[in-house]
């Protein structure tokens, strides 16, 4: 065996590659729960790859019969229902999982310097995560995949000027039409998930090139040992890849759960109305985006005016990508931060939330109201950070690991 | 011819022109993949003018076409319908129909429309392109009282009055567009021509 390796070793970096990044590669030994969503969000990446494969054998992207051929897997193919419902779970897991790796970040504040790109990166994955899961969503080709895509494609229509130009090279038609489903299904299939992993490796790269932050927010890199190993690290192989196999466990109990007893989750995974074949003269009665976008979605209905709408709801997912430089304060976990902070970051995650439930509401006034005021909240929280983070009162941050 | 004395400035200049000659070409090779996403000569060919038949069309009622696949309604609209279209002036963005962009000239009047109760419309909303619903009933509860009857967007609650006007405050910036259509004869609209002079 270790000849083997060797010999691979003399021709390849095998094991320098499995030292720097998982046997040698030294995390803080203080972890807690937030910190399984990274490995968890692999795991989802892998299945939504391996399902969409399989989806794609029996698939067909043409205008005229791809209805039909998602309803041939779900009826016809060997097991079709369980590949399809694996990965239409997995894009609402993918998305549970991300919010949440998110969330930890604004804790632990781990987009702080040295790890801006880092966030970045993390931010395009986000990014491009979002463009994937919509343009996945126009594949079934029912009508909410069709008004859906025909809302999202005219939020490019609001650009002055050569708005209207841009939709109609988008969609290469004068409506959503089979031009439109081809194009979505090749990025969908080929080129974003060749983007994503690219920048999934570029994410992992910049996170061990500095070094994991933590719940504390110390740099553990301050404090080694005569061998230059941090005092506060531990090897991430084995225990860290064995703490993510309890997460991983924990996990796919839920997932199981949601793929085998609530695969269209009450209408909210998979929309009721996409189970009726697209429909360009008839717009269901209910349209809203699945769960994951709503609270954008909130965000552009609050707006009374098309171009500022587009504009509010490109600014809450943009003002995201400047966190690192809208958080002016040193100190880095929520932990050892002022009052202010977690009020704000609290205020923060429940008008995500709110707005992420006002989005699915059908629109009276009162709800275009709490649309208005919640979406007001969303953006303070940038504000008010901004303001008060530069001469925030914090407490002692320990030198060590707590 | 070899010296030991690098000239820098030269090295530097070719590297800038080499990279910008290779940009250049880049741009080139870019052009026909962007241009690929532009529609096809066979989807330019589709959208011939469809011919509609409004003698069975009653009053009060709308009738969907469809013309270059979008939705195009027809609406025979009562005496009471065209009475309610002054009334919502105040209310309107666009009352007079100034912006051309949205209706052939025989349409920039009052009524929208070549003949005053019928009304021709394509069904896409002007925010973000829905299809809205015809809602010709008057105060109904969950469009509010001074609802006089027009369509409403399910999608972000746009709304229009019984010629396709936009209301203000709602997120859709122009009215409803009239597309270009004549009759062929007393019952029978072409949707999708001019046709002679009106």
């Amino acid at each position: 065996m270790s000849k083997v390796i060797g010999w691979i070793d003399d021709r390849f970096p095998l094991m320098k590659m499995w030292n720097e990044h998982l046997a040698e590669y030294y995390a803080p030994k203080n972890f807690n729960f937030w910190y399984f969503f990274g490995s968890l969000a692999l795991l989802v990446l892998v299945i939504q790859i391996v399902s969409g494969i399989f989806l794609v054998m029996h698939y067909k992207p043409d205008g005229e019969l791809a209805f039909a051929s998602v309803e041939y897997i779900m009826r016809d193919v060997p097991y079709g229902w369980l590949i399809r419902y694996m990965h239409s779970t997995g894009a609402t897991a993918f998305f549970v999982v991300v919010y949440l790796h998110m969330l930890r970040a604004l804790m632990y504040g781990s987009y702080k310097k040295p790890r801006e790109l880092i966030w970045l990166f993390g931010m395009f994955i986000y990014l491009v995560l979002m463009a994937e899961a919509f343009m996945g969503y126009l594949l079934p080709w029912g009508q909410m995949s069709y008004w859906g895509a025909q809302v999202i494609i005219s939020l490019f229509g609001a650009i002055p000027v050569i708005g209207d130009d841009l939709t109609l090279w988008i969609r290469g038609d004068y409506v959503i039409s089979d031009a439109t489903l081809n194009r979505f299904f090749s990025l969908h299939v080929i080129a974003l998930p060749l983007v994503l992993l690219f920048l999934v490796v570029a994410h992992i790269l910049a996170l061990h090139e500095v070094g994991s932050n933590n719940p504390d927010g110390v740099e553990i890199k301050k404090n080694k040992d005569e061998n230059g190993i941090p005092l506060d690290g531990i090897p991430f192989h084995p225990y860290y890849t064995v703490k993510d196999i309890v997460g991983v466990v924990v996990f796919l109990f839920f997932f199981a759960t949601v793929l085998f007893f609530f695969p269209d989750g009450g209408g909210y995974l998979l929309e009721h109305a996409n189970f009726v074949a697209s429909d360009p003269l008839k717009t269901p009665e209910h349209i809203a985006p699945v769960w994951y976008f709503t609270p954008f979605y909130a965000i552009l209905r609050a707006v009374p005016d098309k171009l500022l709408g587009v504009g509010a709801m490109g600014a809450a997912i943009v003002l995201l990508f400047f966190m690192p430089w809208i958080d002016r304060c040193k100190v880095r976990s929520i932990r050892y931060r002022s009052n202010i902070y977690k009020i704000n970051l609290a205020m923060f995650v429940v008008s995500f939330v709110v707005l992420g439930w006002l989005a699915m509401q059908h629109v009276t006034a009162t709800i275009t109201l709490l649309s208005q005021v919640f979406s007001l909240l969303y953006f303070a929280f940038f504000v008010i950070l901004f303001i008060t983070s530069k001469n925030e009162k914090t407490k002692p941050v320990p030198d060590r690991v707590t | 011819m070899s010296t030991d004395v690098v000239d820098k400035g030269r090295r530097r200049f070719l590297a800038a022109a080499t990279g910008v000659v290779g940009a250049v070409g880049a741009g080139f090779v870019a052009v026909p993949f962007l241009a690929s996403w532009m529609p096809s000569e066979r989807a330019k060919n589709a959208g011939a003018p469809v011919e509609a038949d409004i003698s069975k069309l009653e009053e009060g009622r709308m009738m969907i076409v469809e013309w270059q696949s979008k939705p195009v309604w027809i609406v025979r609209r009562s005496q009471q319908m065209l009475d309610s279209l002054p009334k919502l002036e105040g209310n309107l963005r666009d009352p007079a129909s100034e912006n051309v962009d949205q209706q052939p000239e025989y349409a920039q009047n009052e009524f929208r429309s070549r003949k005053p109760e019928i009304l021709v419309l394509i069904g896409i909303c002007t925010h973000l392109g829905c299809s809205p619903t015809y809602r010709p009933d008057i105060a109904p509860e969950d469009l509010g009282d001074d609802w006089l009857g027009g369509f409403f967007c399910p999608c972000h609650s746009s709304r229009f009055d019984m010629a396709g006007r936009v209301y203000q405050g709602v997120p859709a910036p122009t009215n409803l567009v009239v597309p270009p259509h004549f009759y062929l004869t007393e019952n029978t609209i072409l949707v999708g021509e001019d046709g002679r002079a009106a």
